[in-house]
C-alpha cells in the first residue's frame, strides 16, 4: 500500500506529514511527490527517509498526482492513497477508507467527504456554493450520491491506480477524476471524514483562480459528457498518453 | 471563367493597381520568407504547410483579381479588398487554432517527460543508496 503525498512549497509541514502517516498508517509506504517546490520540501522529505520524486518543474497537482500513481503502477501497488501535503487529512483515517474499499469489492476508488461526519466542514460561503454545485451536478451525471467531489483524500485498488496512471487531468483534477472513473464504468464512493486546519502553507486555490477552477471543471464536465464510455482492459499498454483533461 | 482569370482588374471592381502591386508584394515576401524558413531548417515542414498555402492563396488572389471578384461576390463582400482581408483573418484563425492544438499535445508530451524523469531518477537514487 501506497499513500502519495503531493507537495508544492511545503517545506514547513511535510515532515510532520510524513510522520503522522508513519506513525498512524504503518502499512502504508510513504511517496512525497515534490511538485517543482522552490523551497526546501524535497530535502525535507529526503531526511524523512521515505521514497520522494522530484518534479523538474511545477506541473501542477494533477501532473504530480497521477506521477505518483504511475509509480504505484509500475511497482505492483494494490492500493495508493492521496493524503494532501499540508497536514489537512488525518492518516489516522486511512484506515476507514480502506475498511470501506475491501469490504466493497467493486468499489474502485473511495473518497473522504467533509460533509456527513460529526464534525461539520467550515469554509467560506462561495467555497461551500461551489462544492455543492459541482456536487449536485455529479450526483445527477453519476446517479450516485457525491457531496464533496473537491475532496483529495482518497484511495484507490489496483484498476483504478491503472486508470490514473494512463489518464489523469493536469490541473483541479478532483471533479474530473470521479468523471473519469464513471465513463471507464469504475465504481467509486465516499466516506465520511473530518479534515483539519492546515498545518502550513495555503490552498492552492486562491480567489483569483476560483473564477477559472469553476468554468474549468464546468467546461470538461460537459465536454465529457460527450465522450463516449469505455472499459479499460488490465494490461492495457502502456501509461500516461495521449491528451488528457483540458 | 475567363474573365475570373483576367489578370488585370476590371475598371471599378477589383483592386485598384497600387493596392494590387502591393498586395502581390507583401504575400510574395510572406511566401519567400517561410520558404527560406524551412529550407534554413528555422521551421519544420509540418509546420509550414499550413503558411505555405495560406501564402500560395492570398497571392493567387492577389495577381488573379477576377478571382478575388468572384470570391466576394459570392460571399456578398462589396470591396474586393476586404474580401482579400477575410480570407487572410481566417488563414489566421486557422494558423492559430493549430498552435493551440500543438501547444496541448506538446504540453501532454512535456508532463509526460517530467513525470518518466522523476519516476527514473528515483530509481537511480535507490540504486546509488544500495551500492554504497
Amino acid at each position: 500500500m501506497l499513500a502519495i503525498v503531493p507537495a508544492y512549497n511545503e517545506s514547513a509541514a511535510i515532515a510532520a506529514v510524513v510522520g503522522s502517516i508513519q506513525r498512524e498508517a504503518p502499512e502504508f509506504d510513504v511517496l512525497v511527490v515534490d511538485d517543482g517546490s522552490t523551497d526546501s520540501t524535497y530535502a525535507q522529505a529526503r531526511r524523512a527517509g521515505v521514497a520522494v520524486l522530484r518534479l523538474p518543474f511545477n506541473l501542477g497537482i494533477g501532473g504530480a498526482v497521477q506521477t505518483g500513481y504511475a509509480y504505484a503502477f509500475e511497482n505492483g501497488y494494490e492500493y495508493a492513497a492521496q493524503v494532501d501535503g499540508d497536514g489537512q487529512h488525518d492518516p489516522a483515517q486511512l484506515r476507514t477508507l480502506l475498511d470501506r474499499i475491501q469490504s466493497d469489492p467493486p468499489v474502485e476508488m473511495v473518497y473522504g467527504t467533509r460533509f456527513g461526519g460529526k464534525e461539520g466542514f467550515k469554509s467560506s460561503f462561495a467555497r461551500r456554493a461551489g462544492i455543492r454545485l459541482f456536487a449536485a451536478i455529479l450526483s445527477a451525471v453519476t446517479r450516485q450520491r457525491v457531496t464533496d467531489p473537491t475532496s483529495g483524500f482518497r484511495l484507490c485498488n489496483r484498476r483504478a491506480i491503472e486508470l490514473f496512471a494512463r489518464n489523469y487531468p493536469l490541473d483541479y483534477p478532483e471533479v474530473e477524476a470521479i468523471l473519469l472513473m464513471h465513463r471507464h464504468e469504475l465504481r467509486s464512493a465516499e466516506v465520511p471524514v473530518s479534515m483539519r486546519v492546515r498545518a502550513g502553507g495555503r490552498s492552492s486555490i486562491t480567489l483569483l483562480h476560483s473564477g477559472y477552477y469553476m468554468i474549468k471543471v464546468l467546461l470538461a464536465v460537459f465536454v465529457g459528457l460527450f465522450r463516449a464510455r469505455h472499459h479499460i482492459e488490465p494490461g492495457d499498454d502502456a501509461p500516461t498518453s495521449g491528451i488528457h483533461g483540458i | 471563367m475567363i474573365a475570373a482569370l483576367s489578370v488585370l482588374p476590371a475598371a471599378g471592381v477589383g483592386l485598384n493597381g497600387r493596392l494590387q502591386l502591393v498586395a502581390i508584394l507583401v504575400t510574395t515576401l510572406l511566401f519567400a520568407v517561410v520558404f527560406e524558413m524551412v529550407r534554413r531548417r528555422h521551421l519544420m515542414e509540418r509546420y509550414s504547410l499550413l503558411w505555405l498555402f495560406a501564402s500560395a492563396a492570398l497571392l493567387l488572389l492577389a495577381v488573379f483579381t477576377g478571382l478575388l471578384t468572384a470570391l466576394s461576390d459570392a460571399v456578398g463582400i462589396a470591396t474586393p479588398s476586404n474580401a482579400l482581408f477575410a480570407a487572410a483573418i481566417g488563414f489566421m484563425i486557422l494558423l492559430l487554432l493549430h498552435f493551440s492544438a500543438t501547444i496541448s499535445r506538446l504540453t501532454d508530451q512535456t508532463k509526460i517527460l517530467a513525470q518518466r524523469l522523476a519516476i527514473a531518477e528515483e530509481k537511480l537514487g535507490r540504486k546509488d543508496d544500495g551500492d554504497s
